[in-house]
C-alpha cells in the first residue's frame, strides 16, 4: 500500500521533470559537474595510487634499506669510506636484529663480460649472499640460486639475468655454460628474471647484470666495499620498530654517542607506502571536500528552481489540496521530485565521470592507466546526491506542504 | 442531515485588523437538497463556503457533516473529509493542464485511501455520466470552457461525495454553455446528488430549490426559491423586461410591415 503510493509519487515527479525537460537538465547540472569531477579526480587518484604502490609493491613493501652515510654535521670529519658498512656489522644485524628476517649485502662491482665472441664492458655485477633471493623479488627462472656454499668456497659460479642472454648471445637454456668475468672463468648456474626497476628507483632501461657469491666478489676486488645491504621485516605494521633495532644495533657498533648523528640511513620501504597513503588519503579528502562544495552549490540550484517550481503551480497545489491531498503527501511529492532531480544528475554525473576516466586513462605517459571509479566512490555519489536532493528539497517541499488551499487557489 | 452549522463565526486578522467574516451562521441542508448560498462582496458567503467545503476552519461554533464534527479536525482529518465527502467546481475549472480529461477526473481517486484501485475506470465513468465520453483522452487547451467544467464536475463527482460544492460554476461560461451546466446540474440533483452552489446571480440561484441569502455575515433569509422575495421579485422583473423587449420587437416589426406596405 505504501509502496504504491510511493512509486505512484515517484511517477508522478517524474512527468513533472519530463515536462521540463530543458530545465531539469540545468537545475541538474550543478549536481551533474560535482559528481562528474569529483569520480573523475577519485578515479585518477585510484589509478596514480595503484601505480604508485605497484611500484613500492615491485621493490616489496617490506624491504629495508641500509647503508653508510656521511651526515652533513660531520662532513669535515669522516670520508664516505669511513661509513660503509662492514660485513661484521652486516653480521651482527643477521644475528641480534630480531625484527629483520633476512639480510644480504652487496658488494658492486663493474666488470667486463665475454663469452666467445661477444665481449660486454662495464658490466653491473653484484655480489651477493644466499639471503639476497630472499630479500629482493626477483625468480630465479632457470637453473638454481646461490647457497652457503657458493659464497664460503667462494665457488666461481654466477647467476645471469635473461638480458644477458641476449646481449650475450647466449643459447636459451645456458646453464653450465661458462663465461668470463674480470677476465676469470665463471659457471653459469641460474638465470634471474630481469626487472625492469623504475625511474622512481633510481632504474632505467634493463641491462645485462651478473651475480657472484659474496665471497667470490670479494676475492675479485679486495678494495671494494659494501655498496649496501637489503633486508626484509618480518611484519610490516613493525616499520618503526624494525628502523629502531636497526639503528640501535648499528650505533652500538659504531660507537655513536649519543649526541652524535646517525653515520648510516635506514629506510624502511613501509614507512614510504605509509606516508603515500596518508598523502593520497588526503588528496582524496581535499576532492571530496571540493566535490561537497559543488554539490552544495548544485543544490542551491535545485533549491532555486523547487521554490519557482512550488510558486509557479501553487495553484495546482491548492487543487491537489482541495481535492483531498494531506500535507504529508504534497511534501513527499515534492521531496522526490527534488531527490529524483538530484539522483538522476547523480547518475548522469557518474556516465559523465566515467567518460573523463577513460580520457584520464589514454594520458599518454600519465601513468594512469589503473584509473577507475571505486565502487565507495559510486556509492558516495549517489548517497551524497540524494542528501542534496533531501536537503535542499526539504525547504520548499515543506513551503508547498504548509500552502494555505484557499490562498493558493486565488494566487494568480 | 447532511449539513449542520451551529453559531459559526470567523474572525480574521488581518494585520491589526481584526475582520469579522461569519458572525453566527445557522444552517442545515438536508440530503438531495439543491441550494444556493447568495450575497453581495463581504457579505461572508465566501467564507462560509469555503468551511463548508472544509478548506477552513471556523474560528466558533460547531459544523457537523454527515454527522462528523469537522470542527475538531486537523489538517490531515479535513484533507481526508474533502477527499471523500466533498467534490468541487471551481469558476476557474482548475484543471492540470498537462494532464488529460480522464487523469484530471482520477485526481481525488489518486489521494484516497482505497479509490485509486480502479482509479481510470471510475474516472470513465463519471465522464460519461457528464456526456464526455467521447473526450476522455483530451487535454483541456482541446476543449471548450463548458466541457472544461463538465471534465471539473466529472472530478467533484468520481468520489461519489455527500455534497457537490460549486463556486460561481458558470462564472467564466456565455449564457449558453451556462445552461448547459447547470442542466447537468438538475440532472445530477434528480439523481439524489445534494448541491451548494455559491452565486450572486439570481437567474442561477433560480436553478436551486432553496436560497440563503447572507449580509454581513449573518443569515438573513434562507427561503424556498419560489418564496424568496428577492428573487420573486427578480423574475417579475425579469419577465417584464421579456414582455417590453417583445412589444417593442413587435412594434419595430408591424412598422417595417406598414413601411414596406406603404
Amino acid at each position: 500500500m505504501f509502496v504504491l503510493r510511493f512509486l505512484q509519487t515517484v511517477l508522478l515527479a517524474l512527468s513533472q521533470l519530463r515536462a521540463n525537460k530543458g530545465r531539469s537538465f540545468l537545475t541538474a547540472l550543478g549536481v551533474i559537474i560535482g559528481v562528474a569531477s569529483v569520480t573523475a579526480v577519485v578515479a585518477a587518484l585510484t589509478g596514480m595510487k595503484e601505480f604508485v604502490l605497484g611500484e613500492f609493491e615491485s621493490v616489496g613493501a617490506k624491504y629495508v634499506y641500509i647503508d653508510g652515510t656521511v651526515p652533513p654535521e660531520m662532513e669535515n670529519k669522516v670520508s664516505w669510506l669511513d661509513v660503509q658498512l662492514q660485513l661484521d656489522e652486516i653480521d651482527e644485524l643477521a644475528e641480534y636484529a630480531s625484527s629483520i628476517e633476512h639480510i644480504s649485502p652487496q658488494w658492486r662491482l663493474t666488470v667486463d663480460v665475454a663469452v666467445n665472441a661477444e665481449r660486454l664492458q662495464n658490466v653491473r655485477a653484484l655480489g651477493i649472499r644466499p639471503e639476497w633471493h630472499d630479500v629482493e623479488t626477483r625468480s630465479v627462472i632457470l637453473g638454481r640460486p646461490f647457497n652457503a656454499n657458493d659464497d664460503q668456497d667462494r665457488l666461481n659460479v654466477c647467476l645471469i639475468n635473461d638480458k644477458a642472454i641476449e646481449e650475450l648471445n647466449l643459447d636459451k637454456d645456458p646453464i653450465g655454460e661458462s663465461i668470463f668475468i674480470a677476465g676469470r672463468h665463471f659457471q653459469i648456474v641460474g638465470v634471474v628474471e630481469t626487472k625492469a626497476v623504475s625511474a622512481m628507483f633510481g632504474g632505467g632501461t634493463p641491462q645485462t647484470e651478473v651475480f657472484v657469491p659474496f665471497g667470490t666478489a670479494m676475492k675479485l676486488n679486495p678494495r671494494g666495499w659494501i655498496n649496501m645491504a637489503g633486508g626484509m621485516m618480518r611484519d610490516t605494521s613493525d616499520a618503526e620498530n624494525t628502523k629502531a633495532e636497526i639503528r640501535y644495533i648499528l650505533r652500538k657498533s659504531r660507537g655513536l654517542k649519543p649526541d652524535e648523528p646517525d653515520t648510516f640511513v635506514v629506510e624502511v620501504l613501509q614507512t614510504y607506502i605509509d606516508q603515500f597513503n596518508s598523502i593520497a588519503g588526503g588528496i582524496t579528502a581535499i576532492a571530496g571536500g571540493v566535490v561537497s562544495i559543488s554539490l552544495l552549490v548544485g543544490g542551491v540550484g535545485i533549491m532555486n528552481i523547487m521554490l519557482v517550481s512550488v510558486s509557479e503551480r501553487t495553484r495546482e497545489i491548492g487543487l491537489r489540496k482541495a481535492v483531498g491531498a494531506r500535507p504529508g503527501i504534497v511534501l513527499l511529492q515534492f521531496l522526490v521530485e527534488a531527490v529524483t532531480l538530484c539522483v538522476a544528475g547523480g547518475f548522469i554525473g557518474l556516465v559523465v565521470g566515467q567518460l573523463l576516466t577513460l580520457a584520464v586513462q589514454s594520458i599518454p605517459g600519465a601513468a594512469l592507466d589503473g584509473a577507475v571509479i571505486p565502487g565507495w566512490a559510486i556509492a558516495v555519489a549517489f548517497i551524497f546526491s540524494a542528501g542534496t536532493g533531501v536537503l535542499f528539497g526539504m525547504f520548499p517541499a515543506i513551503k508547498a506542504a504548509r500552502l494555505d488551499p484557499i490562498e493558493a487557489l486565488r494566487h494568480e | 442531515m447532511t449539513i449542520t452549522i451551529r453559531q459559526l463565526h470567523k474572525v480574521y486578522r488581518i494585520g491589526d485588523e481584526r475582520v469579522h467574516a461569519l458572525r453566527g451562521v445557522d444552517i442545515e441542508i438536508k440530503k438531495n437538497e439543491f441550494v444556493a448560498i447568495m450575497g453581495a462582496s463581504g457579505s461572508g458567503k465566501s467564507t462560509l463556503m469555503n468551511i463548508l467545503g472544509c478548506l477552513d476552519k471556523p474560528t466558533r461554533g460547531a459544523y457537523t457533516l454527515n454527522g462528523k464534527p469537522t470542527h475538531k479536525m486537523g489538517a490531515a482529518e479535513l484533507a481526508a473529509v474533502r477527499n471523500k465527502e466533498i467534490g468541487f467546481v471551481f469558476q476557474s475549472f482548475e484543471l492540470l493542464p498537462r494532464a488529460t480529461a480522464v487523469q484530471n477526473v482520477m485526481l481525488p481517486l489518486i489521494y484516497s485511501k482505497k479509490g485509486w484501485l480502479g482509479a481510470r475506470r471510475r474516472a470513465k465513468k463519471a465522464l460519461e455520466r457528464v456526456g464526455l465520453g467521447d473526450r476522455m483522452g483530451h487535454r483541456p487547451s482541446q476543449m471548450s470552457g463548458g466541457q472544461r467544467q463538465r471534465v471539473a464536475v466529472a472530478r467533484a463527482l468520481v468520489n461519489e461525495p455527500s455534497i457537490l460544492l460549486a463556486d460561481e460554476p458558470t462564472g467564466n461560461l456565455d449564457s449558453t454553455t451556462s445552461e448547459e451546466i447547470l442542466r447537468l446540474f438538475k440532472a445530477l440533483h434528480d439523481d439524489g446528488q445534494t448541491i451548494v452552489i455559491v452565486t450572486h446571480e439570481e437567474d442561477i440561484a433560480g436553478h436551486s430549490e432553496r436560497i440563503i441569502r447572507l449580509r454581513d455575515g449573518r443569515v438573513i433569509s434562507d427561503l424556498p426559491t419560489h418564496q424568496d422575495p428577492v428573487h420573486r421579485e427578480w423574475v417579475q422583473k425579469a419577465a417584464a423586461t421579456l414582455h417590453t423587449m417583445a412589444a417593442q420587437t413587435r412594434s419595430v416589426e408591424s412598422s417595417q410591415t406598414a413601411g414596406a406596405g406603404a
